[in-house]
């Protein structure tokens, strides 16, 4: 990301024994891929194989799983599918909409009680979503919100209203790497602050867009505590909450099909995380240092 | 509302008593601008007050009631401090949520962070691959929360799941972990350390930051490896550590998913699950309790707000800022 100054790696030291080192991450990452190879083995093993075969692969390639998970319920896991879909990419134009407007505020323009605003904001940073859960949930229900005909809008409004801190923080420090000269050029050629923002702050803002668009997806897409709160009509549950249905069918019977359908809700992340490894890790890292 | 005393972003109209030639009036550049900035800010304060600060003052309020969402709001009874107290005294399954919380907090966290920072010491040299090793441990925390991975892990350390499996090889007869008391809410530590990718991607960045000489300069003075980790290298990256701890105590906290899926929702076996959060849940949205799940709310908060004040109260005792700010 643009503010991660590119700094010295202290590679001057002397390197030890790598071909050590080398073998310990080996073991390391062995660990870490460990339970995911695991799962995606398991999705592909017969009944029979789950229970006999410890192995981490499949003696025999069985696809079943998939198929008897994706209709294992009344309503098809692609309805589940869809409504997750949904749900986050209106989010993703939800946070990076509200999110931008709020960061160009706070980063480049002067205002009454900015400063106590600005803390404001960096205050419900931390905020548990666990605080305000009951009262939102209280709110939504009041108006008619929860379980409505557009059961979803009680996920969405709160993210077109730039609720999520963390992506407006984001971006209000990426602002500030943006020259302030290009505003006074703006300003010169006779540019308000709507014209600043529409010529010269949102082109350039891309990147935090962007960044701010893959985090958001995921996190949507992962959530679970505000889905399973405000979801309450089967066709209308998302995967995350989808799957818990598999844990309340004690028999087990459903664990290859509940293991397909845990890889397959897992794609959507991966295939993210394949295509943009890079930047999120930088995102991570020029998010958490800054500030 | 503060709009007593700031510009109301309503009143925009480009007519708006643009005649006034004093520096603060209206029409001038910098009231132009402090319009615009409430226009901008606008989504923001309407979430900040609809989605936020109302409903918190609201979940006060209910605190001290004894509210249910199915009795209509001019029916509530005030219970005054009723909540707080069943809560304090009367409540053992409270408090034994605060005992599991606690635990996990206290035990996962400092592991977590000590195998983030050992691999990020492992993989803070340049060399090829060191990428791909980077993006495949921090993999697991970007799974991060999902249910599908919290269902992986729940089976993995059943009785036949491959935890066993793998025991069994070395001839140690396991047990069905996620299912004893005494191991459910250990698998759920196992998972959150496992998950050590994000914190270590911020040390690798903290530990970029040290600049070279400072190791050329203990090592001219004799220092050995470990001498140079304990005196440069772990001052240095104090600021990043303690970003790292405050962050992920509050997210051990606060953590929900991996024990409502284990536990099928209801913090077992025996309650060896029940997170402060879980309880929560279970006290507003399956036993409707909403005025006292409100308390345990404020709770919760107040706890929260209390350790991180504590955090940087002491963290002036050992995080060092290389620009000299120390105090």
């Amino acid at each position: 990301m643009v503010t991660a100054t590119p700094t010295p790696l202290a590679r001057r030291r002397p390197t030890g024994r790598p071909v050590l080192r080398l073998l310990i991450l080996v073991v390391i990452v062995a660990v870490v891929l460990y339970p995911l190879i695991w799962m995606v083995g398991t999705s592909v093993k017969s009944q029979e194989e789950i229970v006999n075969n410890i192995g981490l692969l499949p003696e025999r390639f069985t696809p079943g799983n998939y198929t008897a998970g994706w209709s294992n319920f009344d309503v098809s896991f692609g309805r589940f599918f869809v409504n997750s879909a949904l749900v986050s990419l209106l989010t993703v134009v939800g946070n990076g909409l509200s999110c931008l407007l709020a960061a160009y505020a706070f980063a480049r323009l002067r205002f009454r009680l900015r400063g106590m605003w600005f803390a404001v904001m960096i205050g419900t940073l931390l905020l548990p979503q666990h605080v305000l859960i009951v009262p939102q949930y209280i709110l939504f229900r009041t108006l008619g919100l929860v379980g409505g005909d557009w059961p979803y809008l009680p996920l969405l409004i709160p993210q077109f209203l730039a609720t999520e801190a963390f992506f407006v923080f984001l971006m209000v420090q990426f602002m500030r790497g943006v020259p302030r000269e290009l505003d006074e050029a703006a300003r010169i050629d006779g540019a308000g602050p709507y014209g600043i923002f529409r010529h010269i702050i949102l082109p350039l803002s891309r990147p935090a867009l962007v960044t701010t668009a893959i985090f958001s997806f995921i996190w949507t897409w992962n959530d679970f505590f505000r889905q399973l709160v405000f979801l309450s009509q089967l066709e209308d549950y998302t995967v995350p909450v989808a799957l818990t249905l598999f844990i309340d069918s004690t028999s087990q019977s459903a664990v290859g099909p509940m293991f397909a359908m845990s890889v397959l809700s897992l794609l959507p992340v991966f295939l993210f995380f394949v295509a943009f490894q890079r930047m999120l890790v930088e995102g991570i890292n020029t998010s958490g240092i800054k500030g | 509302m503060a709009l007593t005393t700031a510009p109301d972003p309503t009143r925009r109209g480009p007519g708006s008593g643009r005649a006034h030639p004093a520096r603060r009036g209206p029409g001038t550049i910098r009231h132009r601008e402090g319009l615009a900035a409430y226009v901008f800010l606008s989504p923001w304060l309407i979430g900040l007050m609809g989605v936020t600060a109302i409903p918190m003052l609201l979940s006060l309020y209910l605190s001290f009631t004894n509210y249910d969402i199915l009795t209509p709001f001019s029916e509530v009874e005030w219970v005054g401090l009723a909540n707080y107290e069943r809560m304090f005294t009367a409540d053992p399954s409270y408090w034994h949520a605060v005992r599991v919380t606690l635990t996990f907090a206290l035990i996962a966290v400092p592991l977590k962070l000590a195998a983030a920072l050992g691999v990020a010491l492992l993989l803070n040299r340049a060399w090829r691959g060191v990428g791909l090793f980077r993006g495949l441990f921090y993999l697991p925390s970007l799974l991060g929360g999902s249910v599908a991975l919290a269902i992986v892990w729940v089976n993995m350390f059943n009785r036949d799941g491959a935890f066993n499996s793998l025991l069994s090889l070395v001839g140690i007869e396991g047990r069905p972990w996620v299912n004893d008391p005494d191991w459910a809410l250990e698998t759920l530590m196992v998972l959150a350390i496992w998950q050590f990718g994000a914190p270590m991607v911020i040390f690798l960045a903290g530990l970029k930051q040290v600049p070279t000489e400072l190791y050329e300069a203990a090592s001219v003075d004799g220092a050995g490896r470990f001498r140079q980790f304990r005196n440069v290298t772990l001052p240095m990256l104090s600021p990043v550590i303690f970003f790292n701890l405050v962050l992920e105590t509050i997210n051990g906290f606060q953590g929900f998913t991996a024990a409502f899926v284990l536990s099928n929702g209801t913090g077992g076996p025996v309650d060896s699950t029940l997170m402060y959060t879980l309880n929560l849940y279970i006290t507003g949205f399956t036993e409707l309790q909403m005025g006292y799940a409100s308390a345990m709310a404020w709770v919760f908060l107040l706890a929260i707000a209390a350790i991180t004040a504590i955090f940087f109260s002491t963290g002036r005792f050992w995080v060092h800022y290389s620009d000299g700010e120390d105090r």
